[in-house]
């Protein structure tokens, strides 16, 4: 059984009015479970829409959506979903552990159990000892590995992530893809990751699913070979540098399909 | 172990003494003020009708002290200034309370807070004051009920408007992630819409109390037990006695800054973690 399955999936916002926008036409994608998959194209392509459908925060207009062989309504009401974005929507009146904790004093968890489950996830993103600490003692990076230990407390089926790393500076950008790498690795969870990085997508996923804008398509799903594990030196492999000049290539049709510049702007 | 000591210590002076330059300029100003107003009233020769000198108001207020201290006497400026400040304390508590609840309430609806804040915001901009005459009326000149009914309405519209604000505007991405849990309205509220508040509530808290020191003493104005700070300084003023109507103003803003300074402290309190609060402490 695939961890999402989607069938003929259409999205129409402000459906038969004057601002009628066609968000996502006619998508099919199968997602296995335990799979990295990287949703890229340039902005208004529906990227981040998609993964809003998947988790059930918005519902597509027409066609099949399935997680785990649920309706996303149900797969939310089980508790299937992790959820990480760009900001690391921290709630700063919560030290770092009670973040951590939100998920689980929602869901009922035990005090002990609660505790005990935080700090380790905590400590898996290696920041056990800011345990007491607030959000805002701590830098973007840090803040965001809170976000994603907050997102697996409660162990969670799928992860989905909308661009998480996009407000990062390079080089905190390229550490996070490595520990991402790892905690997936450690994990095993389906991975549904938003991106605008080639780079980023290229590094981290299993496939990588291309989609061009106005209406929201699927122009293309690229796999991914390169070996596991991945580390610095992957981005040295010649493999890599194919992979991602490919992509770019996919990007500048899907864009240049509806550009009237020859071109083809990004 | 003696060094250790010793150096805690040159921290602590360290420390008071950068308090002390940071707050000198404003004392420098406060006391520049007042030695201004006194040589000016010197210098002019002032009536002390128009302006008292701040040592003539200091030196009745001070008598005012002995009268409050000593067994057997009566301080009328202290008796006043305690029954203003209980109706001030008391039209804060319910004004106040009343916005937070009803804000709470409405806020639960969204349709019902949207259709019921424009006319919080068009209440918010009418001079309550003027309904002081119609509450004497109502709740009778003489009962403090009828100040506290001033104050409550004077505050409980800021109240109520911020704390809706508070509980309305929120992240996007905070809703969904509650909602990515299955959260229930009990719980949003508790852990993610009340807390988002607070610092809305105690901005409109402060505002309050100041607020409800200025309500007071003006309801007053129109009439009131004699034993009132805003009653007392019309008498005295209309008896040319103006060093006693300038202590019972004195009275009114020591009362009102340590108003304000409670609730400052009480919102230190409870958002150790405010942005406003960062780097102090």
């Amino acid at each position: 059984m695939n961890a999402i399955s989607a069938q003929g999936v259409n999205k129409v916002f402000n459906p038969d009015t004057d601002e009628e926008v066609i968000a996502l036409q006619d998508i099919n994608l199968d997602v296995e479970a335990g799979e990295f998959i990287s949703l890229i194209g340039p902005s208004g392509c529906g990227k981040s829409t998609l993964m809003r459908l998947i988790g059930d925060l918005l519902q597509p207009s027409s066609g099949d959506l399935t997680v785990n062989g649920m309706a996303p309504a149900a797969a939310r009401l089980a508790r299937q979903y992790g959820m990480v974005f760009q900001a690391a929507t921290l709630y700063e009146w919560r030290s770092v552990i009670r973040n951590v904790e939100l998920p689980l004093e929602v869901m009922g968890f035990p005090k002990g159990k609660r505790r005990k489950q935080a700090q380790a996830m905590l400590d898996m993103v290696e920041l056990g000892a800011f345990a007491q600490h607030y959000p805002w003692q701590l830098s973007g990076g840090m803040q965001q590995r809170v976000s994603i230990a907050r997102a697996l407390a409660f162990d969670p089926a799928v992860l989905l992530m909308d661009e998480p790393f996009g407000a990062l500076d390079e080089f905190t950008r390229e550490r996070m893809n490595l520990e991402l790498l790892k905690i997936w690795d450690q994990t095993g969870k389906t991975i549904v990751f938003v991106t605008h990085s080639i780079s980023e997508a290229v590094f981290l996923s299993n496939r990588i699913v291309v989609m061009s804008p106005r209406p929201g398509r699927i122009t293309e799903i690229v796999g991914n070979t390169l070996p596991h594990p991945r580390d610095f030196n992957t981005r040295n492999d010649p493999a890599y540098h194919d992979l991602v000049a490919n992509v770019r290539d996919l990007l500048r049709d899907a864009v240049g399909s509806v550009s009237t510049r020859p071109d083809g702007a990004e | 172990m003696a060094q250790a000591e010793a150096r805690a210590a040159a921290t602590l002076t360290a420390n008071l003494r950068r308090r002390l330059t940071y707050y000198s300029p404003t004392i420098a100003i406060a006391v520049g003020v007042i030695l201004l107003w006194e040589f000016i009233v010197l210098i002019f020769d002032i009536q002390q009708f128009l302006l008292p000198k701040p040592s003539a108001i200091f030196a009745e207020f001070m008598l005012q002290v002995d009268l409050w201290l000593a067994p057997g006497e009566r301080s009328i400026l202290f008796e006043s200034s305690g029954a203003t400040f209980w109706e001030a304390f008391g039209g804060f508590f319910i004004g106040c309370g009343g916005g937070i609840l009803v804000a709470l309430i409405t806020s639960r609806w969204t349709i019902v807070s949207e259709a019921t804040m424009p006319f919080a915001i068009a209440a918010n901009s009418v001079p309550i004051i003027a309904f002081a005459p119609i509450m004497n009326n109502w709740f009778g000149i003489t009962n403090p009920a009828s100040k506290m009914a001033i104050v409550s309405i004077i505050v409980f519209f800021p109240t109520m408007i911020n704390t809706v604000r508070g509980l309305t505007l929120l992240d996007v991405n905070e809703l969904e992630l509650m909602r990515s849990y299955a959260a229930k309205p009990a719980d949003i509220m508790l852990k993610l819409r009340i807390p988002n508040a607070l610092p809305y509530i105690f901005s409109a808290l402060r505002v309050a109390s100041a607020l409800s020191l200025i309500g007071a003493v003006v309801a007053e104005f129109f009439g009131g037990p004699r034993a009132t700070l805003g009653v007392y300084i019309t008498q005295e003023a209309s008896a040319f006695d103006f060093a006693k109507a300038w202590t019972a103003i004195l009275m009114a803003s020591l009362m009102g800054i340590g108003f304000y300074l409670v609730v400052l402290l009480a919102e230190r309190r409870l958002m150790p973690w405010h942005v406003s609060l960062r780097g102090e402490g």
